[in-house]
């Protein structure tokens, strides 16, 4: 259940990143050449695998008590962020995210900016297509770190992500336009949903204390966010209907 | 200073006193527990009251 629960968690939510960073790598390559683009994308691929590479192993050698208090802070942090935004889009407060619109942006403005070759690439093309791959392929490495060196096991994060990577990179390439169809906001809340449910889970088990039924508390946990979820989107949009 | 503004708008985000009502909750969860007290149940309940007020915020604002 935890192996399944991991490879699902790590796949959804690297490929709501990676559906981001293919419409940068598309603006960027449309507007400005494909060659910067690939190229940029290629650089920040193989930095990623380096913070990874490096990350994974030194985490091992963390006492896996304090790496669960300290992975499972930092995941409810971050996915109470991500809860929170797709709450408030779920809910009508919050504009739903649009690939499409933010693909017409980057174009406009990539399409707008001056020319400048270095080392035989068009800079601005490989600087956005870099920075967009990097600052997306962050959030993956951190999942893939975190979750996989909690659980003792990278390799099944990074499998999830690897099939969310395949997959996206392939249906891109197939359709070469944003993935405006993928049903992003939705995975964006189940990733929220699932970083919530892993931080109350480690962090509670990184202070000492026990779940009821150990490891079998993860579903439960799992099932009072989305209810709690749930709850916060029916209050919010009855609120919204009382206001309007 | 940009990396440790890029990490701060990373893991804390928009919403710093979320972060910090959770810091605070793991703190006295940690202190239950030392006592003898096991508190599986706060962290989960500060979540609600933690996403309760930042949501009241947000949409307030709004």
């Amino acid at each position: 259940m935890t192996a399944a629960f991991l490879v699902a968690s790590a796949f959804l939510a690297s490929a709501v990143e990676f559906v981001e960073a293919l419409t940068i790598v598309l603006a960027a390559g449309l507007t400005r050449g494909w060659r910067s683009s690939l190229t940029g994308l290629g650089a920040a691929t193989v930095v990623l695998a380096g913070i990874v590479a490096a990350l994974g192993p030194t985490l091992k050698l963390v006492p896996i008590d304090a790496l669960r208090l300290v992975v499972g802070a930092l995941l409810l942090a971050f996915g109470l962020q991500w809860l929170r935004k797709a709450i408030l889009r779920a809910s009508g407060y919050k504009a739903l995210h649009d690939e499409e619109a933010i693909f017409a942006r980057e174009a406009a403005e990539a399409q707008s900016a001056p020319s400048e070759t270095r080392a035989g690439l068009d800079w601005y093309g490989f600087t956005l297509s870099f920075k967009g791959v990097l600052l997306e392929g962050l959030e993956v490495a951190f999942i893939v770190i975190t979750f996989g060196s909690t659980q003792g096991s990278i390799g099944l994060a990074a499998l999830g992500a690897g099939i969310a990577l395949v997959l996206v990179a392939t249906v891109g390439a197939v359709v070469h336009a944003p993935l405006s169809r993928v049903p992003e906001n939705t995975m964006k809340f189940a990733v929220g949903v699932m970083l919530t449910t892993f931080g109350i889970f480690w962090s509670t088990e990184g202070v000492g204390a026990r779940w009821p039924g150990d490891d079998a508390a993860l579903p439960v946990v799992l099932a009072f966010v989305i209810a709690l979820s749930f709850a916060s989107v029916v209050l919010l949009r009855r609120r919204r209907l009382v206001i309007a | 200073m940009k990396f440790l503004r890029f990490w701060w708008d990373f893991v804390v985000g928009d919403d710093w006193r979320a972060a910090l009502g959770i810091a605070i909750a793991i703190g006295i969860a940690a202190a239950l527990v030392a006592g003898g007290i096991d508190a599986w149940w706060l962290i989960p309940a500060a979540v609600v009251a933690v996403l309760y007020i930042s949501l009241a915020r947000e949409t307030k604002a709004s």
